[in-house]
């Protein structure tokens, strides 16, 4: 070993300290990601990985199967009634999305028109549906549209001329459940549009006002494009909210009346919980989890696309 | 000018009465619960307040499993709060201020966890809870719930905005990565922490299916679980059930309306939207 310059001393000290600085970082980090990481990996990656692995048995709920490779995709290929519940769900999606979007924008411009105590209360009035357990929200809605004393039964008879038990009604069925559901969801759109709103610069408006431009046009041309990103952001959180439909029709209608409101996640139940076919069941699952990730890849793509413009 | 001001009136009026016939469902629930069962047969439930009946809610209260829900909600929906918060806080510190192999991939994995459904894992969920002999369990119901990727998205963000010069005074004066946690960064951000507590308990509380599936006797219920298991057991019974909706609602009703800002500030803030 050569001897070591004195002056090489303090620089080699300092190299220590850095490598020692270095391992106490990677200790730290370790201790800190580690429960977040075993419960990420154990409640969350493994039943991922299992409930592809699922798919391809013939497993019950409970218990070991058998590996039967596509055969789980091939019996749905043929299986009518999920592709009934594949078109409810999208029907519930055309019921939904769109309209609530629309109502919730039109609560947001109203709301951010008020001032002050006034705008806070009818906020609160908009919101506090979102915050129930959902329920609580089908045992109101089932009182108001009870067929014998229903409050809403004489608006529904002044219509059609009769009371109809709407969720005992085939066609009546998903569009009810759709309006429980808007009514249920919507505060949430209405506060992230009316945070959009609260961010476009008021003077935008000013000098729209002093070119001489409409209401109509200061919305078309300052409020629409600039709200937009908000706008896309609602339309695709309530595609997938949508599209994960289970809890309002369990306990409204259980999926019936003939299936009318029958959907993926009320296959998935009763396949694997009351039919007890596990794999059959996490077939249906995957089918939904591909359809969900496709449609945030693509919302993920737009969006992209949209920020390069 | 007074023309004006008479439109804005007007505008603020006819937004306001929008706004109480959506809020109307409620006050029916309201109304019904307050009268006899027998009133709301005859001559159904009124528009106004006139009997103040609470009979409804005392058989409720003593007849049903509530008080039980109540214990099982609060206790699984906080638990599952702190759990969140504390181990979402320190991996996201670890992602926002540490160097460490695997960092990247960590961090992609939580974003790209948004994208999967999580009911679709709900099989696989019950599968792994029964191996570990948890069905019917508070853990049972609390375990899977611990996935809230977007906790960790947002404080690591928070904690990206915190200036480095911090960090390094507090480590010249001795102190760990522990102590910069929780003597720093935490509580510059209580605003967060206090946001996304609310939004984790509010959805663990709400929470239907996960704890349906899960819990399969009366008494390890939760309140959104439980309430539909006395539907069929009153019979017809609408007093009794708007009570049992209301009573099952209030602790969010009365929550909400104490913390009405944090609520919506955690709202947006979840969905990536500064307010």
């Amino acid at each position: 070993m050569p001897p070591v310059h004195p002056l090489d001393r303090p620089e080699r000290e300092a190299e220590m300290s850095h490598s020692n600085r270095r391992n106490r970082e990677l200790r730290a980090a370790a201790l800190l990601v580690a429960p977040f990481v075993f419960v990420f990996a154990v409640f969350f990656l493994y039943p991922t990985y299992k409930v592809v692995a699922l798919s391809f048995t013939d497993a019950p709920l409970i218990g070991e199967g058998t590996w039967v490779g596509l055969e789980n995709y091939a019996k749905l290929l043929g299986d009518r009634l999920f592709y009934t519940s594949l078109w409810n769900n999208f029907y519930f999606v055309l019921l939904t999305v769109i309209p609530t979007t629309v109502i919730a924008l039109m609560i947001a411009l109203s709301v951010s028109k008020l001032k002050g105590r006034m705008q806070a209360l009818v906020l609160t009035l908009f919101f506090l549906p979102y915050v129930l357990p959902v329920s609580v929200v089908t045992m109101i809605w089932a009182w108001m549209l009870d067929f014998q004393f229903g409050i809403l039964q004489p608006l529904i008879a002044a219509v059609t001329g009769k009371a109809v038990p709407v969720f005992k009604n085939p066609h009546w069925v998903m569009p009810m459940i759709a309006v429980v559901t808007v009514w249920w969801t919507n505060g949430f759109n209405v506060l992230l549009l009316i945070a959009g709103l609260r961010n476009i610069p008021e003077d935008l408006y000013e000098a729209a006002a002093l070119d001489g431009a409409t209401p109509w046009q200061r919305f078309w041309r300052v409020t629409w494009p600039l709200l937009w990103p908000i706008i896309s952001l609602v339309l695709t959180l309530q595609l997938i909210l949508q599209l994960k439909l289970f809890d309002q029709v369990y306990l409204l209608s259980n999926g019936g009346p003939f299936n009318q409101s029958y959907v993926v996640l009320m296959q998935m139940y009763r396949e694997a919980f009351q039919l007890n076919h596990g794999g059959y069941a996490s077939a249906i699952a995957m089918v939904l989890f591909l359809v969900i990730v496709i449609v945030s890849v693509l919302q993920f793509q737009l969006l992209r696309i949209g920020g390069r413009k | 000018m007074t023309a004006k001001r008479a439109r804005n009136f007007a505008f603020s009026g006819i937004v306001l009465i929008a706004a109480c016939i959506w809020i109307f469902p409620l006050y029916w629930a309201l109304t019904t619960s307050l009268r006899s069962e027998n009133r709301i047969v005859s001559d159904g439930a009124g528009w106004l307040i006139d009997e103040l009946n609470f009979s409804a809610y005392a058989q409720v209260l003593s007849n049903s499993k509530l008080p039980v829900w109540y214990l099982n909600s609060v206790g699984t929906s906080l638990i599952i709060t702190v759990i969140v918060l504390v181990t979402g806080m320190m991996c996201a510190y670890a992602l926002s201020q540490l160097r460490f192999p695997g960092r990247q991939t960590l961090y992609l994995l939580v974003v790209a966890s948004f994208m999967v459904p999580v009911p679709a894992l709900y099989v696989a969920q019950f599968v792994l809870m029964n191996d570990l002999g948890l069905v019917n369990t508070w853990w049972g119901i609390i375990l899977p719930q611990l996935i809230v990727p977007v906790v960790v998205i947002v404080y690591k963000q928070f904690f990206d905005a915190i200036p480095r010069e911090m960090r390094e005074a507090v480590l010249l004066d001795g102190g760990g990565e522990f102590t910069l946690l929780f003597k720093l960064y935490v509580p510059l951000n209580w605003g967060i922490t206090a946001a996304l507590g609310i939004i984790t308990f509010i959805s663990a509380w709400n929470n239907f299916f996960w704890p349906f599936l899960v819990s399969t006797s009366e008494g390890m219920m939760t309140i959104p679980v439980g309430i539909t298991q006395v539907n069929d057991s009153f019979g017809v019974a609408y007093a009794r059930m708007m009570a049992l909706a209301l009573l099952a609602a209030a602790p969010v009703i009365i929550g909400y309306l104490i913390f009405q800002k944090r609520v919506t500030e955690a709202v947006m803030i979840s969905a990536g939207v500064k307010g």
